[in-house]
């Protein structure tokens, strides 16, 4: 599904992506971690497209598709899905008439009929039990005044509309306390099957308790240095990302 | 050849004398126009808008006609049928095109002419001219060398009329550069509700000059919603003034929507010259092309414990210009006023450019003032969010320029002529941004 070959990125003079290899299917679930500033967010961000970023070298597939050469928004009408770290406020913009606006232009891009008003209700409905979002949310300018947990919900909720084929989530955990890490986490639980695929991106462990990942990389100063299981994930929590470094710093020199 | 001063001066001769009182007022401000002239960009108060330019050798003023009915109908507001509609044709109010459908004891509508002869002519005494205490340039001047064509509205005590009263100007420019210069005056009895509201078409789509006056006096408890609105093309130069005054504790709402013209300039003042008055000024221009669009605001504390808020928004494509000048006097005795002003910009195009300036005056000690503006560009963490859930580059900042605007078209109070300015706002957006 996603096939990301040695992909080098930077910002402005700086490299941040160093050469990333990964290969997603469907079905699975990959998390990436790693300490502060290893590139994880610049991942998901050139992934989904985000100008601020410049792609050096390498490639990336998607559904037999050249990514890269592709808009930010047809990369999410393909099924291409960010859940953002750090949502935006939007003042004047109703939640429910973006998503409307959203389902439908996708709905559009792949030749379906856009939802009338009774079916995206319908919908919407069903979607709001399953990431527990208040209607009163809905009616809300987007994300405005939304709390932490609501802004998360509100991109699982999103998620959920949409979906995607592939979703990232961007430390999604990061903000969070339990109640509201265990509704995110059961979102996303009861939207997975096995024609879609996540990558999750955290810093902590503490997610993957609850969403359990197929394969766990880590990522360090712009490459994945490691790759295992969810045991990898475990270990890290115990060692912290100290010994890592220390191994492939020594690999390195 | 004729410059356009000797167009004027000839049309001013050639026009019916008016009775004595208003005959009076006429000489008195051509005499004013001929020692003024036309404001020339080194005036402060013009520094942005060349206004002499649109004067050309090409003016039309007369009296000549061609608004049918039929043509008249094509211009109604949906859903302001049963609305009283005044209309003005080049300048001129025409009895024959406007309709009172509020009861004749709550609302009265004649000429001002008649209204400067009659039991109404103390007030119009009083009240006619009252805005060149704040404009004492040529333009105001000279419209009121032309107040024969208005038009005076009376709204009596105590009565909240049923529906909006709508004035249509229309300039006729099929026969040439149509030159005209509405005058409008408007007396709100203690305790009268009222919305007003202004919109102007350009009948042939050829170049226009409307110089417009409208002057209006709150008195105590007296409710005023006014809005203007400005889509009559790309060829169109207007220059207004709306000036509203506070004789009591009352509140006055202002909407102004600037949507197209070549060059536009609209002066807004409030005077507030009772305790405890209210005043909300709001503006929106979203223009695109060659338009230069300069709103000059006044707020004018004289008395202690006034509030007046405003926002003026202005999006510019292309290579239009947006200006706002937003002044506040607080005068020695005006303690405790509060005074809020606010004016935000985005530029679109890549040769559009916003100028503003908030300027306070403030002479009492105990007041609470404060302003703000900013110029930018369209939001690229909120484009990008927008687009990454698969929506469209133009859509998203469709989305994203109607949010903006939105602060100032909900301030509409009337619901037809809201929807109507959200459906013009809307189809702009849509087509050409």
């Amino acid at each position: 599904m996603l096939k990301i070959n040695h992909l080098q990125a930077r910002i402005e003079e700086k490299e941040i992506l160093k050469g990333i290899n990964l290969d997603i299917k469907p079905g699975e679930i990959h998390a990436i971690m790693g300490p502060n500033g290893s590139g994880k967010s610049t991942l998901a961000s050139v992934l989904a497209g985000r100008s601020d970023y410049e792609v050096t070298g390498g490639s990336v597939e998607f559904m037999g598709k050249d990514l890269l050469e592709l808009s930010p928004e047809d990369r999410a009408k393909e099924g291409l899905f960010l859940a953002f770290q750090y949502p935006v406020e939007i003042p004047g913009v109703s939640t429910t008439n973006f998503i409307k606006s959203a389902v439908n232009e996708k709905r559009k891009y792949l030749g379906q009929e856009p939802l009338d008003a009774a079916q995206f209700l319908r919908t919407m409905k069903e979607k709001m039990k399953l990431v527990e979002i208040d209607q009163s949310l809905l009616s809300r300018s987007l994300n405005e005044g939304f709390s932490g947990g609501e802004k998360k919900r509100n991109e699982i909720f999103q998620m959920a509309m949409l979906e995607p084929k592939l979703a990232i989530l961007d430390e999604t955990d990061s903000g969070l306390d339990i109640d509201a890490l265990r509704i995110v986490a059961n979102g996303v639980n009861q939207l997975r099957n096995k024609d879609n695929a996540f990558l999750v991106v955290t810093h902590y462990q503490r997610l993957l308790d609850y969403i359990v990942p197929d394969f766990v990389h880590v990522l360090y100063k712009g490459r994945i240095v490691r790759s295992g299981t969810k045991e990898l994930a475990k270990e890290l929590e115990e060692k912290g990302y100290d010994f890592i470094k220390a191994e492939v710093d020594q690999e390195l020199a | 050849m004729m410059d356009s001063t000797q167009i004027l001066k000839e049309a001013f001769e050639k026009q019916d004398v008016a009775n004595g009182n208003l005959a009076a007022f006429q000489q008195e401000n051509w005499k004013a126009f001929s020692g003024l002239g036309l404001p020339a960009i080194k005036h402060e108060e013009w520094k942005y808008t060349g206004i002499r330019n649109v004067f050309s050798d090409r003016l039309v003023i007369n009296n000549e006609m061609n608004i049918s009915p039929d043509l008249l109908k094509t211009l109604l507001i949906a859903g302001t049928e049963e609305a009283n509609r005044i209309v003005f044709v080049n300048g001129r109010f025409q009895q024959s095109l406007s309709i009172t459908t509020d009861h004749a004891n709550d609302l009265c509508i004649k000429s001002l002419e008649a209204a400067a002869g009659d039991e109404d002519a103390p007030f119009v005494e009083v009240n006619l001219g009252h805005s060149q205490r704040y404009h004492r340039d040529g333009i105001n001047a000279l419209n009121a060398a032309f107040a024969n064509g208005g038009v005076y509205i009376r709204i009596n005590k105590g009565v909240t009329l049923k529906n909006p009263i709508v004035i249509y100007h229309i300039a006729d420019s099929t026969l040439g550069k149509r030159c005209s210069h509405p005058r409008i005056l408007v007396n709100m009895k203690e305790a009268a509700q009222a919305e007003l509201v202004e919109t102007f078409h350009n009948h042939g789509g050829g170049e226009t000059l409307t110089n417009e006056v409208v002057e209006i006096c709150a008195e105590k408890d007296a409710v005023l919603h006014y809005v203007k609105m400005q889509n009559e093309g790309e060829k169109t130069n207007h220059t207004g003034t709306t000036h509203i005054r506070q004789t009591g504790k009352c509140l006055t709402h202002a909407v102004t929507i600037t949507l197209s013209g070549a060059l536009v300039r609209n002066n807004l003042n409030m005077v507030m010259e009772a305790e405890h008055g209210e005043c909300h000024m709001y503006g929106l221009y979203l223009l695109n092309g060659n338009t230069l669009a300069d709103n000059h605001t006044i707020v004018d504390n004289a008395m202690p414990h006034c509030f007046s808020n405003e926002l003026y928004k202005g999006i510019m494509d292309d290579a239009s210009t947006g200006v706002f000048n937003g002044k506040i006097f607080v005068r020695k005795d005006a303690q405790k006023t509060n005074a809020y002003q606010s004016n935000k910009n985005i530029l679109i195009g890549e040769n559009a450019a916003a100028n503003t300036k908030p300027q306070l005056e403030i002479l009492a000690d105990d007041v609470k003032c404060s302003h703000g503006c900013t110029i930018g560009k369209l939001d690229e963490d909120a484009l990008f969010y927008l687009r990454a859930r698969g929506i469209s580059m133009e859509n998203a900042r469709a989305m994203l320029l109607h949010a903006f605007a939105k602060d100032v078209l909900e301030q509409i109070n009337n619901g037809a002529i809201r929807k109507y300015a959200e459906q013009l706002v809307s189809d702009r957006l849509s087509s050409s941004i």
